[in-house]
């Protein structure tokens, strides 16, 4: 249970005059009801010290959702409304530092001195928006060549709890050469947290990480906090100081389930999956915050959605994959016993504005050429599985599949984005005729014939 | 006096309102919330209680907030200046806002009050009028927009005055009606329409016919559209839903494109920004944004207002679609306008229906999709709205409640499939599950027929036939075996994957292959059937696939090129040779 120290109530007290109500109507799991008047919708309150939220009012019946929970809250608990919506203190301090789901140190330091900021701020002028134009490279070719990324853009990895999903954001967030990185985790593990703590440390990246954590050890319902904190702080550094920022979200499936439990206690009635009706809403105001300003500051957010033994017709990765630009699958190749990122469902939906442009102009046929054929690959496969002979045809596309695999679909890999493109058309020349290919005859006379196994 | 109330409740952004006087059901009222004013529409009235929804976040409001209502429900201000326009779902000009952030209650004016339009009066004095009547014209970029005798005007009306050429602002006066009681109405260039109600000025709506021409080839060479039609595009995330509509609202043949960007990604609306004002419009040789209109509540925007986005965009259509022109309006995505809906019904604890969507869900999609269609005016002219939806059904299920309503009100059906998707055959949509209802019509076979080609919707039957029966064949050969069929299955397989590569799938991203008119879908069709008539003789199946693949690479080859150039023949005659080698009947090729 989270209890206050003096100092940050103090400094939360914003106001002079402080009413304490000590008299509450009604206590159920999450919120509790109570009169008072002339408080506002969303307003923030201290129940005997817990933090807790406006959620519902009518007439001078006020219903608070207490973060932590309810348990041992008596009756006459002292209530304190704080007179604003949750806040962040924002400055140049949080660099570096580890915070909870409210916005306190966690690491043992000060507290931040900096403009106070209301987190779920106002959303961005569409109108005011740049087109996302700078290609985000992360050295791996599942990435970077089948579904590159961008900056200003909103990704999630959609992945199964057992893969290694919070190390391949880490690494992508370390190679992204972004200004600032912010963590949001949403109930990992203290294992997780101090994975992250380490691997940021040992890059010597630390004084360019924010992170604000619930782990498994908080309540769930004060995980709905943490994505709009890590988010406040990302619009402080990118829309005033022009940065460019890179939010890492990890779980959002987490953060779902922890809205199904607050609807579930405010008697919504639920959708799909048991999640409440407004989880679209809900997710996309938070996935949104991504960002190109036009001032040269931006935010982009690779996020994690695990997901039930890679179901993703649930509610929570349905409705993120209609939010998100692309997602992100991780797929374990048996053939070459490596991760790698799958190229069939795996999608980048701003790949098409740099691809081509910011690369070379022979990048998106290469890359199609190459899926289209890892898929005539999966079909022979099929063939063996069903016990039927192989062509010749089948026979090349599978082993091209496995270099195909092994040289740019597997995550340990890190390149240059040329080299990628390169290699694809040397594994062209190596298994296919250009009719079997059919990628553009001009293209194959400037970069394909250049590319044999030997140069 | 106007009725004013007080804020009782608040629940997210359902507010409830005691008042002190008459309020009427949709009626659009304002908050007083420290000095900015939040709009709301009324949407239940209990005994002393309004129940209104807020176009706004409604953080730090308070009970005892003043609210003032105003008589009228949700309006669009219609007149010229609308084109080329970025507005947001209450159709307040999002250019116009400061700042960089929206900020609650900036509503600002949809049009340029101050500019000077060039005025050319179409009626004269004495001139019997009507509702929608044509007074006048401006020229609006490069449409004649024309000044309409009100839609609220009831009855018959004279002319009374009407000004000379000349250059007047919005809201002069440009003429004067005299009723048959001898009262005047002054009309400006300026008129509200209440955008839940269908403008119902024209004088019949026939069965739509006129062929809308789209430049994609699975739509237009296989399940077409017609002017005024409906269609609907289902399909799960990453399956090119946004794409398709982009490519819609760059090639279809429209004088206008109205794009409800409702409850969708930002950035893709970013992309329409900018792009269209580089992009040419090859009809007119202008500017694409110059034909476009946009309505944008994208998915961080508050939640009631998108719900009115798409009525909105429907009333800016049907009002274009008065001036005698042909609109085409597109909505991305309606299921978020249903989960708009989804997410106010249950705050109102209103009984679900499937999946928690109001039980009245399906009557309010078919009468959406009613609005669309071809009308005669009542001067004889003709104009249209052709409406495209796309839906996003959850979990990629279409048995989910939006897509079944859907596909009770609209007529073509355009399937995404995950599987084209998965092994990136673009645009998606699976030509066989696909439909088009206007391919039963009798008045769109006879157009077609005088406009396109003879055989066109014979051709049409004819290359679904070879998919079906490919896409048999294919079954057959994965059960039995690449050896266990006649060598004949193979065949009849890959000339259904002829047509799939050469006809269905199409890049968008290449200059060329984007758009396709219909001259040379008409010429790639003809070639692709014939090829398909075309006997060929194999010693085994290993060849078959080869031999089909050469033919396809040459095909595509040929998409990439202009139409009938010196490459493009190159590739026809390479194509000839290769066809040579293996047929068994010499086959004439037109």
């Amino acid at each position: 249970m989270l209890k206050l120290n003096k100092a940050k109530i103090k400094r939360m007290e914003t106001t002079a005059f402080q009413k304490i109500h000590t008299k509450i109507d009604q206590i159920t799991k999450a919120t509790c009801t109570l009169h008072a008047s002339g408080i506002g919708n969303e307003e923030m309150a201290l129940v005997n010290d817990r933090l807790a939220q406006v959620v519902k009012i009518e007439g001078d019946l006020v219903t608070l959702q207490i973060f932590s929970g309810t348990e041992g809250i008596p009756t006459n608990a002292e209530v304190v409304f704080l007179g604003h919506a949750p806040q962040l203190a924002v400055s140049d301090e949080l660099s570096g530092r580890f915070f909870n789901a409210y916005g306190q140190p966690i690491d043992g330091g000060p507290e931040v001195d900096g403009n106070m900021v209301e987190i779920g701020g106002p959303s961005v002028n569409p109108v005011r928006r740049k087109q996302p134009s700078e290609l985000i490279a992360t050295g791996i070719a599942g990435i970077d060549l089948n579904n590159t990324l961008v900056t200003g853009q909103k990704i999630p990895f959609f992945a199964d709890p057992d893969q290694p999903y919070n190390q391949v954001m880490a690494m992508v967030a370390l190679r992204a050469k972004a200004d600032k990185i912010i963590l949001g985790g949403m109930g990992i593990t203290n294992d997780d947290y101090l994975f992250f703590k380490n691997v940021f440390e040992n890059a010597g990246a630390i004084d360019r990480i924010i992170s604000f954590v619930n782990t498994t050890e908080n309540p769930p319902v004060e995980r709905l906090l943490v994505p709009d904190m890590a988010l406040t702080a990302a619009e402080y550094f990118a829309a005033e100081k022009n940065q460019s920022v890179l939010v890492l979200l990890t779980d959002m499936t987490l953060y779902a389930d922890a809205l199904s439990i607050v609807s579930n206690r405010m008697d919504q009635i639920p959708s799909k999956d048991s999640m409440p009706g407004s989880l679209y809403s809900d997710l996309a105001k938070l996935y949104e915050k991504a960002v190109q300003f036009p001032e040269g500051g931006s935010i982009t957010i690779i996020a994690v959605t695990t997901l039930s033994g890679g179901d993703i017709t649930h509610a929570i990765p349905d409705n993120t994959g209609y939010i998100t630009e692309g997602q992100l699958f991780l797929r374990k190749d048996t053939d070459i016993g490596k991760v790698i990122i799958d190229p069939f469902r795996s999608l980048s939906r701003l790949k098409q504005l740099v691809i081509g442009k910011k690369t070379r102009e022979d990048h998106p046929q290469v890359m199609n050429t190459a899926i289209r054929l890892y898929a005539d690959a999966a079909n022979a496969k099929t063939k063996i599985e069903n016990g039927f002979d192989l062509t010749d045809y089948d026979k090349r596309t599978m082993s091209f599949a496995k270099e195909y695999s092994e040289k740019l679909l597997a995550i340990d890999i890190n390149i240059e984005i040329d080299t990628m493109i390169d290699t694809a058309w040397k594994l062209f020349n190596k298994y296919f005729s250009p009719a079997e290919t059919g990628i553009k005859a001009e293209l194959v006379e400037k970069y394909g014939k250049q590319n044999t196994e030997n140069t | 006096m106007a009725t004013t109330g007080k804020v009782s409740g608040i629940i997210a952004n359902l507010v409830i309102v005691k008042v002190d006087g008459p309020v009427s059901q949709n009626e659009i009222c304002y908050i007083n919330h420290v000095g900015v004013k939040l709009m709301a529409e009324v949407i239940r009235i209990g005994s002393k209680n309004a129940y209104i929804q807020v176009f706004e976040s409604t953080r730090g409001l308070k009970t005892g907030s003043g609210v003032e209502f105003t008589g009228h429900m949700l309006e669009a201000t219609l007149g010229p200046g609308i084109l080329s326009k970025n507005f947001d779902g209450l159709q307040h000009d999002l250019d116009k806002m400061d700042g960089i952030f929206l900020q609650k209650g900036d509503y600002t004016h949809p049009l340029e009050v101050d500019k000077l339009w060039s005025f050319k009066p179409l009626a004269k004095i004495g001139d019997e009028v009507e509702a929608g009547s044509w007074l006048g014209e401006v020229t609006e970029n490069w449409i004649p927009h024309k000044i309409m005798v009100p839609f609220a005007f009831t009855g018959d009306f004279k002319v009374k005055e009407i000004n000379a050429v000349g250059e007047y602002k919005i809201y002069d006066t440009i003429a004067v009606l005299e009723d048959k009681n001898g009262q005047e109405h002054k009309v400006s260039m300026v008129q509200r329409w209440p955008v839940k109600i269908p403008i119902r000025t024209f004088k019949e709506k026939p069965r739509p016919f006129d062929f809308l021409e789209t430049g994609i080839r699975v739509i237009d060479s296989l399940n077409p559209i017609v002017e005024g039609g409906t269609g609907f595009i289902p399909g799960p995330f990453g399956t090119g839903k946004t794409v398709l509509q982009h490519a819609l609202m760059k090639q279809a043949e429209a004088d206008m494109i109205v794009v409800a960007a409702c409850g969708e990604r930002a950035n893709e609306v970013v992309e329409i920004f900018a792009e269209f004002p580089k992009l040419d419009d090859p009809r007119t040789g202008r500017k694409l944004m110059e034909r476009t209109t946009i309505i944008a509540n994208t998915s961080n925007m508050p939640v009631a207002a998108r719900e009115a986005s798409v009525y909105t965009a429907m009333t800016i259509a049907e009002y274009y679609r008065s001036m005698g022109l042909k609109i085409l309006l597109l909505a991305d995505s309606t299921s978020r306008w249903a989960q708009a809906l989804r997410e106010m019904s249950n705050r109102m604890e209103e009984l679900p229906g499937p999946d928690a969507f109001p039980m009245d869900l399906p009557a309010i999609i078919s009468n959406f999709y009613a609005r669309a269609g071809f009308v005669y005016l009542t001067n004889g002219k003709t104009g249209s709205v052709t409406f495209i939806g796309t839906v996003s059904p959850a979990g990629g299920n279409l048995k989910e409640p939006v897509t079944e309503a859907t596909k009770k009100a609209a007529r073509c059906f355009y399937s995404l499939s995950q599987n084209r998707a998965d092994s990136k055959r673009y645009p998606a949509i699976d030509a066989v599950d696909s439909y088009s209802k206007y391919l039963e019509y009798p008045e769109f076979i006879e157009f077609v027929e005088k406009t396109v080609a003879p055989n066109w919707v014979d051709n049409i039957l004819k290359a679904k036939n070879i998919l079906i029966r490919g896409r048999e064949a294919y079954e057959q050969i994965n059960i039995l075996g690449d050896d266990g069929v006649p060598i004949n299955y193979h065949e009849i397989f890959w000339k259904s994957e002829i047509i799939d590569f050469v006809i269905l799938q199409q890049d968008a991203f290449d200059k060329i292959d984007a758009s396709t008119p219909i001259e040379r879908q008409k010429y790639m069709m003809e070639k692709v059937l014939a090829l398909a008539d075309t006997h060929f003789e194999f010693e085994n199946f290993e060849e078959v696939n080869p031999y089909f693949k050469r033919i396809i690479n040459v095909f595509k080859q040929m998409n990439y090129s202009e139409f009938q150039s010196e490459k493009f023949k190159k590739f026809e005659s390479e194509l000839q040779d290769i066809v040579k080698e293996k047929a068994v009947v010499e086959v004439e090729q037109s």
